[in-house]
């Protein structure tokens, strides 16, 4: 009973605390995006904050998170009176990247306006798109993420003024990576929303990676949101990697749309961070279209990851394969739910699903569950869950070669989670990734060798 | 070199060893018969430092330290090798990587210099010409997609690598077809000197025509019930083990 009673506390909170701050909110906005707040304030209402009955959340109570916070809402840009683009420096050797930084869900117009890019190419704050490219803003802001599907969506929805907007021409393709950088910053515990438009036109390529960092100790909570309309025979790569301290909540919602022909690889690299919750969702609405999305995470202490993948096979010979593994120690937890929905007409499709965990402590717990709706008879699908620990028969095999039981340990691990990683296709970015990963299950400190960004703690 | 006094063992709670007792000098080659069941594999196994075979009674000393005191590794590192019976597939760790530490691992024990990449491709090389392992597996994960032959000569190999003083071959014969047992076996030849030793562990006398022994024993039911030199192994061709059971009066 007490805990209907916070439930309905938190989302009055949250209520309040918007209709109290509404004309920070909405300022400098245009009336249609103001206008999509009001089905999401009625979402919000309708669902809350998702727990444990929340069937789609049921390993990840929020609850507890949200009644428990009353932090700073960040509904101005906060002034650093700093570069951050001098502050920070990925200078991963040979690993160039365009460069955008967002801090606290705020496009930093200061730290971003020294990168240019191929002409066509709009890198820009999703404020400024909303005016300034108010045409593509307006056709496809919302359509992926609905808020009446997700109380996450709805909140975002409703707090939304700022984020990254990217539009990739048709036809062109983008050389060097797109490095989004989310910084979190902040003197006092800080609420971010972040939210992201990207658009890749026909026939285009890029590839585009997802840093998520805290610069300060406090605790955080980004409910960050990205829509991705990718034309025609467009090909992109989304590679994401957590690294936040441990007291962030990271509930982040990647909403994606694909036309014909279009390949999509996502590798989402989960290394530090509290609560983390991953909502990923593709539509395959365009015959031909691929999506190949692969996640690894690697937990300890009271880490808490989460991801959920909803493809929706719409149209027909489409691929979908997933692939995402969890390594877990101390009493960290994890989820993983993998829905894959053919619809009737969506014939030869194939869609295969796969996850796999370790348990390195009895006090560690993953929950795993797949989810296929299937409503046609001409398709190829499976899936399949393990939850198991370190084989103790290969342990002993490499001991009796000399190799004693730590390094033989994280040998094991390093193995299971490469199959993650060798789907990142990006080389030098995979050589990274794989000596973090290393450094991490080492349990050093992994942040990046050169990134002056310190990460953790 | 190797000294087995009074040994007792149990595998989930069954008694298996019941009195081992062998002394195997340097420059020696042993082969441990029996049928099925007698103790050979949780012989080799409690020799590697396995800890599903538990140790209730008696000692064994290696190089004069006892045994029991070293984890697996160090047993490794001390120089003793296991040559698997059931070669484990390790998918993901690359044969270059885990030969690779395995090697620098002995070499940090020995206060040696840990071999470059060169180096260590050059000694991979060499010892891949001397036992004859098909190039191509070593470009692959450990035993993964390995057929039974292969693994049995990665087995071998990963000897070759490492330069053990004590080689225990668990049954290292069974399921390989004449080539890569004459592979094998010469494989095995080539490493052997004066100052390292074989155990062989085996059903078959087949083994013993490319491998001669010096030793032969019989294990039964967890005790070494008949010792001899290799003349012993032909006869047990021969005879079979019922020969030695009614000897026990049995």
């Amino acid at each position: 009973m007490t805990e209907v009673l916070e439930k309905i506390t938190a989302v009055r909170r949250i209520s309040e605390l918007y209709a109290a701050n509404l004309a920070g909110i909405t300022t400098g906005l245009p009336g249609w995006i103001n206008q999509a707040r009001k089905p999401a304030y009625q979402a919000f209402q309708r669902m809350g904050i998702p727990g444990f009955r929340t069937e789609n959340y049921k390993y990840t109570d929020l609850t507890r998170l949200f009644d428990n916070e009353n932090f700073r809402r960040s509904f101005t840009p906060d002034d650093f009176e700093v570069d951050l683009s001098e502050v920070f420096n990925c200078d991963v050797p040979e690993f160039d990247t365009h460069l955008i930084l967002v801090v606290n869900g705020w496009y930093d117009d200061a730290s971003n306006n020294k990168t240019t890019y191929p002409e066509g190419v709009i890198v820009k704050s999703l404020r400024k798109a909303m005016i300034e490219n108010a045409d593509l803003v307006e056709k496809y802001y919302g359509k992926l993420a609905n808020p009446q599907e997700d109380p996450l969506i709805a909140m975002n929805t409703l707090f939304a003024q700022d984020g990254v907007f990217i539009y990739i021409p048709d036809n062109l393709h983008l050389e060097k990576p797109l490095q989004l950088i989310n910084i979190l910053r902040s003197e006092d515990d800080l609420y971010v929303t972040q939210r992201n438009l990207i658009i890749a036109g026909k026939n285009s390529q890029a590839k585009i990676m997802f840093c998520d960092h805290t610069l300060m100790p406090q605790q955080f909570i980004n409910n960050n949101l990205t829509e991705f309309e990718m034309g025609e025979d467009a090909v992109i790569d989304i590679y994401s990697i957590q690294n936040q301290h441990n007291k962030t909540a990271s509930l982040s919602g990647l909403y994606i749309h694909q036309e014909r022909g279009s390949q999509l690889v996502t590798n989402a690299i989960t290394l530090h961070g509290g609560i983390i919750r991953n909502n990923l969702k593709v539509l395959l609405d365009g015959e031909h279209a691929s999506a190949n999305i692969c996640g690894l995470a690697l937990s300890d202490k009271n880490q808490h990851v989460d991801n959920y993948t909803n493809i929706e096979h719409i149209k027909p010979n489409c691929h979908s394969n997933q692939l995402y593994k969890n390594i877990l120690d101390d009493s960290s937890t994890g989820g993983f739910t993998g829905r894959i929905h053919v619809l009737p007409h969506a014939t030869k499709t194939a869609a295969y699903q796969r996850n796999n965990n370790v348990l390195l402590t009895n006090a560690a717990k993953m929950n795993t569950k797949p989810q296929l709706v299937i409503d046609n008879d001409d398709v190829k699908c499976s899936h399949g869950a393990t939850v198991g620990r370190i084989n103790d028969e290969a342990l002993f095999y490499l001991q009796a070669r000399g190799i004693n039981e730590k390094e033989a340990r994280l040998m094991l691990m390093f193995a299971f989670a490469h199959e993650v990683l060798a789907e990142v296709k990006i080389e030098k970015l995979r050589d990274v990734i794989d000596k973090l990963v290393n450094k991490r299950l080492r349990g050093e400190v992994s942040k990046c060798h050169s990134c002056a960004l310190d990460c953790i703690r | 070199m190797l000294v087995i006094k009074d040994l007792y063992a149990k595998v989930e709670g069954k008694d298996i060893l019941k009195g081992i007792n062998l002394t195997v000098n340097a420059g020696e080659v042993h082969a441990i018969m029996g049928p099925n069941g007698s103790g050979k594999s949780t012989l080799a196994n409690v020799l590697a430092g396995n800890t599903n075979f538990e140790v209730t009674h008696g000692s064994i000393t290696f190089n004069g330290k006892d045994i029991f005191e070293m984890s697996p590794d160090v047993r490794a590192k001390e120089g003793l090798f296991l040559s698997f019976q059931y070669p484990v597939e390790i998918p993901g760790v690359s044969m270059v990587n885990f030969l690779k530490t395995a090697v620098n691992e002995h070499r940090k024990y020995r206060n040696e210099k840990e071999l470059s990449a060169g180096d260590f491709l050059k000694l991979m090389r060499e010892k891949k010409a001397m036992v004859q392992i098909d190039s191509q597996l070593t470009n692959r994960s450990v035993n993964e997609g390995f057929s039974g032959g292969e693994k049995k000569k990665n087995e071998i190999f990963q000897m070759a690598m490492l330069e053990p003083t004590l080689a225990i071959l668990d049954e290292t014969d069974s399921g390989l077809d004449i080539d890569a047992l004459r592979i094998v076996s010469n494989g095995v030849n080539l490493l052997k000197n004066k100052n390292n030793a074989t155990i062989l562990v085996t059903h078959y006398q087949r083994l013993l025509d490319y491998i001669v022994p010096d030793f032969v024993h019989v294990l039964y039911e967890g005790r070494i019930v008949k010792s001899a030199g290799k003349e012993l192994a032909f006869e047990l061709e021969e005879k079979g083990y019922d020969w030695i059971k009614k000897e026990l009066g049995e």
